[in-house]
């Protein structure tokens, strides 16, 4: 069944559209992650046109972290203050990431701007990740004592603060950078930003894996509802039906993903997630690399009323 | 005497100009107006009339009808992609001033013996020359000019159909044109010309309406009107399916 989007002006297959958003939402639920990282370009890959994919993107991932957050807020693996501290620092990311965005479109070279992002951030975080997890899989097989985490610079730093939930006291300054980073990825990129936000939070601030899921979706949904404002004053760009067919299918998928988690153990669910992104960084690289089938492209200069 | 032949020159002209205005076009389309619904899938279009004449049918050259239905005009960034540093990357850019998002022609006969080179320079006929691309500094601007017309007409935006327009006794003729499901709203130029060995003889026009209608209208919209407005609606949405959902899931799992 084809279904004509207002904004996008292109008609789709109404239960392609669903089946993508309860894929990612799936995914959403499992790792915390926004899932945008997939979902945005696999709406460029069916020909939604790349900014309405962006804003609707973001939309889309608000309805499915919320759904997520409140499965995670009732088994208490929220960690509200240590995420009211990372939107502070993700609310000016995603500012100077609109800047940034900006900039490079009047250059004319965004999109393979926005590609090798993609490729750059998915190939380090996907292979340290894969790296890590399969050394603490091997470890934990042993059945050796787990090791002791180390007190870097992180712990050095002034500002302390006391995370109670997540069992810290640490300077302010680390998660305010790490937001302010996410937010600025979450601008140009068209993601929600888990897939830096969890590896940061387990290995640069040291949080316990269990309430990291859950912060990182609480943080995602105050930045995705703020680039989708941003998206519909500036842009226009945010197409409703669209967003509406994604989240039928994300807010379903993320409940049985959340389910999912809660089987897997941490370090195998943290091997998928490194699996999942590499995946996505190879076929992004593999774009670039091999010779396009058609090397012209075609963009419509329309005006915004 | 020079004047005599100016004479017999003008009175010529007259005639001919009776001639060609004695064949007028009649026409009838199977609607004038295109309404894009949430279920939009396409819309094909007849278009059909007669040829009406007060003398008999001139027997010198046989009566061609071409007729062409064109969207709105906007225009069109072409980007060429070339390997650099081992990656492909946009390198060279055309403007194209303006392209039309829709151009469908059909002809009764092939399209060179339907019309004449000069009279296509002169309405604009053809696909190539409907697309105006003037002042591009790029060198083998025509390359680009090419891929637009090849990736549109993959795509189904641009068709040329030869013999596709059906001649009946050179009076009645009948078309269907597909417009594809991607259309953007505006007036849709609706032109029929009758040509005699290749020259056009008499040109009719009219104009199909697409708009967005129902829901699709009002997103659209307000969408344009109110952006706030539309992004809160959005983002309510998106937070209530979610809450929505997770409260379901709860509530099924509680029994």
């Amino acid at each position: 069944m084809n279904i004509y989007l207002p904004i996008a002006e292109v008609a789709v297959n109404a239960f392609l559209i669903l089946g993508l958003g309860g894929m990612v939402g799936v995914l959403s639920g499992m790792f915390g992650v926004g899932g945008g990282f997939l979902l945005t370009p696999l709406l460029f890959f069916i020909g939604i046109p790349p900014a309405v994919a962006v804003a609707t993107g973001a939309n889309q991932i608000v309805a499915s972290s919320v759904s997520g957050v409140l499965a995670h807020l009732r088994r208490r693996t929220v960690d509200l203050k240590m995420g009211a501290v990372l939107q502070a620092g993700g609310l000016i990311g995603a500012a100077l990431g609109v800047a940034i965005f900006n900039y490079l479109k009047s250059l004319g070279q965004i999109d393979l701007f926005v590609t090798l992002c993609y490729v750059v951030f998915l190939g380090i975080v996907g292979g340290l990740m894969f790296i890590e997890s399969v050394n603490a899989l091997r470890k934990s097989k042993r059945g050796g004592p787990p090791k002791r985490r180390q007190r870097g610079w992180v712990h050095s730093l002034p500002l302390k603060m006391r995370f109670r939930t997540s069992g810290l006291y640490i300077s302010v300054l680390p998660p305010v950078a790490v937001g302010l980073f996410v937010g600025m990825l979450t601008a140009i990129m068209g993601v929600g930003g888990g897939f830096i936000m969890v590896p940061a939070m387990i290995y640069l601030l040291g949080m316990p894996t269990k309430v990291v899921v859950g912060t990182s979706l609480f943080q995602i949904i105050t930045v995705t509802a703020a680039t989708t404002m941003m998206h519909a004053i500036t842009n226009q760009t945010v197409d409703i039906v669209l967003a509406v067919l994604l989240l039928i299918g994300g807010v379903v998928g993320a409940q049985f993903g959340t389910r999912i988690g809660t089987l897997l153990k941490a370090e195998q669910l943290r091997i998928l997630l490194a699996l999942l992104v590499i995946l996505v960084c190879a076929k992004l690289a593999l774009d670039l690399l091999l010779e396009p089938s058609e090397v012209f492209s075609v963009t419509p200069i329309r005006e915004v009323h | 005497m020079p004047l005599l032949r100016l004479i017999a020159l003008t009175c010529w002209a007259a005639l001919t100009a009776s001639i060609a205005a004695a064949e007028e076009v009649v026409l009838g389309l199977s609607q004038d107006r295109v309404a894009i619904t949430a279920t939009f899938d396409g819309s094909e279009i007849l278009i059909f009339g007669a040829v009406k004449r007060e003398s008999p049918i001139a027997t010198d050259a046989p009566l061609e009808v071409v007729v062409t239905v064109s969207g709105p005009s906007e225009p069109v960034m072409v980007r060429r992609k070339d390997r650099e540093f081992g990656i492909w990357v946009n390198t060279d850019a055309v403007t194209v001033d303006s392209a039309p998002s829709f151009y469908a022609v059909a002809t009764s006969a092939p399209f060179s013996e339907a019309l004449s080179d000069t009279e296509d320079l002169r309405h604009k006929v053809s696909i190539h020359r409907a697309i105006r691309s003037v002042g591009s500094t790029v060198e083998g601007a025509q390359t680009f000019t090419e891929a637009l017309m090849r990736i549109r007409e993959e795509k189904g935006f641009y068709s040329l159909q030869e013999n596709a327009v059906a001649l009946d006794e050179q009076t009645l003729f009948r078309t269907a044109l597909r417009m594809p499901a991607d259309l953007i709203e505006g007036h849709y130029r609706t032109r029929i010309f009758l040509t005699r060995a290749g020259r056009v003889v008499s040109q009719y026009e009219t104009v199909i309406e697409v708009n967005k209608v129902g829901m699709e209208r009002f997103l659209f919209n307000l969408s344009r009107e109110q952006p706030a407005i539309y992004g809160l609606l959005a983002l309510l949405i998106a937070v209530i399916s979610g809450w929505g959902a997770a409260a379901g899931f709860q509530l099924l799992r509680d029994r």
